[in-house]
């Protein structure tokens, strides 16, 4: 198989239990270069648990997560040691928070939240991080003239767009993402999800989206796991189970959307 | 009662041994923070705590010892902890640097170049170069545990981007024989380039954060800086009113209130000796002459 053709993240048989609590159950996918999975399920059914393993933020109890590497050699992330995993975390992956505060630094400028993964693998030249920072401020559309300021100055959708750059600065190939518009209002919502369409399309970024809002799902994604109580029912090409949902669950999650 | 009141230097044999072995540690892995069990001492935080447990731990009674604070031997913490070395140890002690084999020191290295066999204890307020950028302690030190420094130069960045220099003029942030980041303790930077390749050993102690470093002699210290922002010496442009020197760090004085000031050496040792040695016409006799 020619790189492009094996798949950039593989999840095999993810199980978490939390105590006798069940957090996700046989969770196997594949993800592709340049491809966006959207998990959707109610609250509590094992979106973030799942997330969280993949981005081996959390251990998992069984299964194994497994991802390609800039060499194009495929590693066990658990295997990984933990600078390995680190440094990994901070180039070839971005993790958007649900809440920006959470992913930035709240007390130095936006300039240094987005130059900070640079100089963390060892960029020093200040004219040139300024410069980086400059050019993906006007990327996620910040007016440049407040970089200097510090992220507490800034509206909650900036936040998040400034958070979606601080990520993106250093070119990961994979970004994993929870909730990125919850807790935005709805036009916001809308601007955001543009800009992000618009970021993985030209960037060919893969994604893995945790949401319950079907519309991210629709907007952002090409294929889709939905989940329910820790395992995964109905999984496919996106538009397909949206528009033609198998489970009865799916089924409800669907009719649920208020028309428009 | 005949019985001595304190055992020599204060602290008992057994803490001695566990503040040596910390330093031991210290030495060889310069610039590493090594966790000791801290004591109270009959002074409070802040007044060098950690300072005198490692004094005392090291203190022989053939030693020498010198105090300074902010460059001075004669403000209240330099005569204090002088004074208390001098009853519980019977050391002598000094103001000169050349005659001392351990100096104490808050906020200054003595301008004489220091020589191999002395000691020079630092005290430490804050340890850790990272603490304000990341508050949580078991992050921090799992990034000194990587080599992961990224976020001092955030700092810098941030001085640049707000004062267009860096603006850190103290405690500036160095890396120790190409490892570890240390805080220098709060001297400024215009000492910086002395803890590179000192001839004496160097040893930092904080007491209230329970922490014991060091730089060994002939170890090389660099202070980060970016490539087009390059680390700086700072001294006020002036020289000593009293004796001159227009290369030592000065100490502004405010003489009065309408705008009246002077600089004088930080260091009193260094200004002393200038003014006892007769060839080195002062600044005043300059213009008296002139006058």
């Amino acid at each position: 198989m020619t790189p492009v053709d094996t798949p950039l993240l593989i999840a095999e048989g993810l199980s978490k239990w939390y105590g006798r609590q069940l957090g996700c159950r046989d969770v196997s996918f594949e993800l592709h270069e340049g491809e966006v999975l959207a998990i959707v399920g109610e609250s509590g059914s094992g979106k973030s648990t799942l997330l969280r393993i993949l981005a081996g933020l959390m251990e998992a109890d069984a299964g194994c997560v497994r991802y390609r590497m800039r060499d194009g050699v495929t590693r066990d992330v658990a295997a990984l040691s933990e600078a390995e995993r680190r440094f990994l975390f901070r180039t070839d992956w971005g993790y958007v928070h649900q809440d920006p505060a959470a992913g930035l630094r709240m007390a130095v400028s936006a300039g240094a939240n987005v130059g900070e993964r640079l100089m963390a693998i060892g960029e020093r030249h200040y004219g040139r991080i300024r410069g980086t920072a400059l050019d993906w401020l006007t990327r996620v559309e910040i007016d440049t003239g407040r970089i200097d300021e510090p992220p507490t100055r800034y509206s909650g959708g900036m936040r998040q767009r400034l958070q979606i750059a601080r990520n993106l600065v250093t070119g990961p190939r994979l970004v994993f993402m929870d909730e990125p518009t919850g807790g935005l209002d709805v036009s916001v919502q809308a601007r955001l999800l543009d800009l992000l369409r618009g970021l993985v399309a030209e960037l060919g970024l893969a994604a893995v989206v945790v949401t319950h809002d079907l519309a991210v799902a629709r907007l952002l994604s090409q294929r889709i796991l939905v989940m329910k109580g820790g395992a995964v029912i109905e999984s496919g090409l996106t538009d397909q189970v949206l528009d033609d949902p198998r489970e009865p669950y799916t089924q409800l999650l669907v009719s649920s959307i208020l028309p428009p | 009662m005949n019985a001595p009141a304190y055992n020599f230097a204060y602290l008992d044999e057994q803490t001695k041994r566990m503040i040596r072995r910390a330093i031991l540690k210290a030495i060889a892995i310069p610039g590493y923070q090594v966790p000791f069990a801290s004591r109270e001492m009959p002074m409070p935080y802040g007044w060098g705590t950690g300072g005198v447990q490692v004094t005392a731990a090291i203190l022989g009674p053939a030693d020498v010892l010198k105090v300074i604070d902010q460059g001075s031997d004669d403000t209240t913490n330099a005569v204090s902890i002088r004074k208390f070395f001098g009853r519980t140890a019977g050391v002598r002690t000094t103001t000169h640097t050349t005659e001392a084999t351990v100096i104490q020191t808050r906020h200054r290295v003595p301008e004489t170049p220091l020589k191999a066999g002395q000691i020079l204890v630092y005290q430490v307020p804050i340890p850790e170069p990272l603490r304000f950028l990341e508050p949580r302690e078991t992050e921090t030190r799992r990034m000194h545990a990587l080599e992961e420094y990224g976020l001092v130069h955030v700092k810098l960045y941030e001085d640049i981007a707000r004062h267009g220099h860096i603006a850190t003029t103290y405690a500036y942030p160095v890396k120790v024989a190409g490892r570890y980041v240390m805080d220098p303790s709060p001297i400024p930077k215009f000492d910086n380039p002395k803890l590179s390749n000192s001839d004496a050993l160097q040893l930092f102690g904080a007491g209230r954060e329970k922490r014991i470093y060091a730089i060994p002699p002939h170890t090389a210290v660099v202070s980060l800086d970016f490539e087009d922002h390059p680390f700086e010496q700072w001294r006020h442009p002036a020289s000593c009113a009293l004796c001159g020197d227009d290369a030592s760090f000065l100490d502004e004085v405010i003489t009065d209130d309408r705008g009246g000031r002077m600089f004088v050496c930080s260091d009193t040792d260094h200004c002393e000796s200038r003014r006892a040695a007769p060839s080195q016409p002062t600044v005043q006799d300059a213009e008296v002459a002139r006058g």
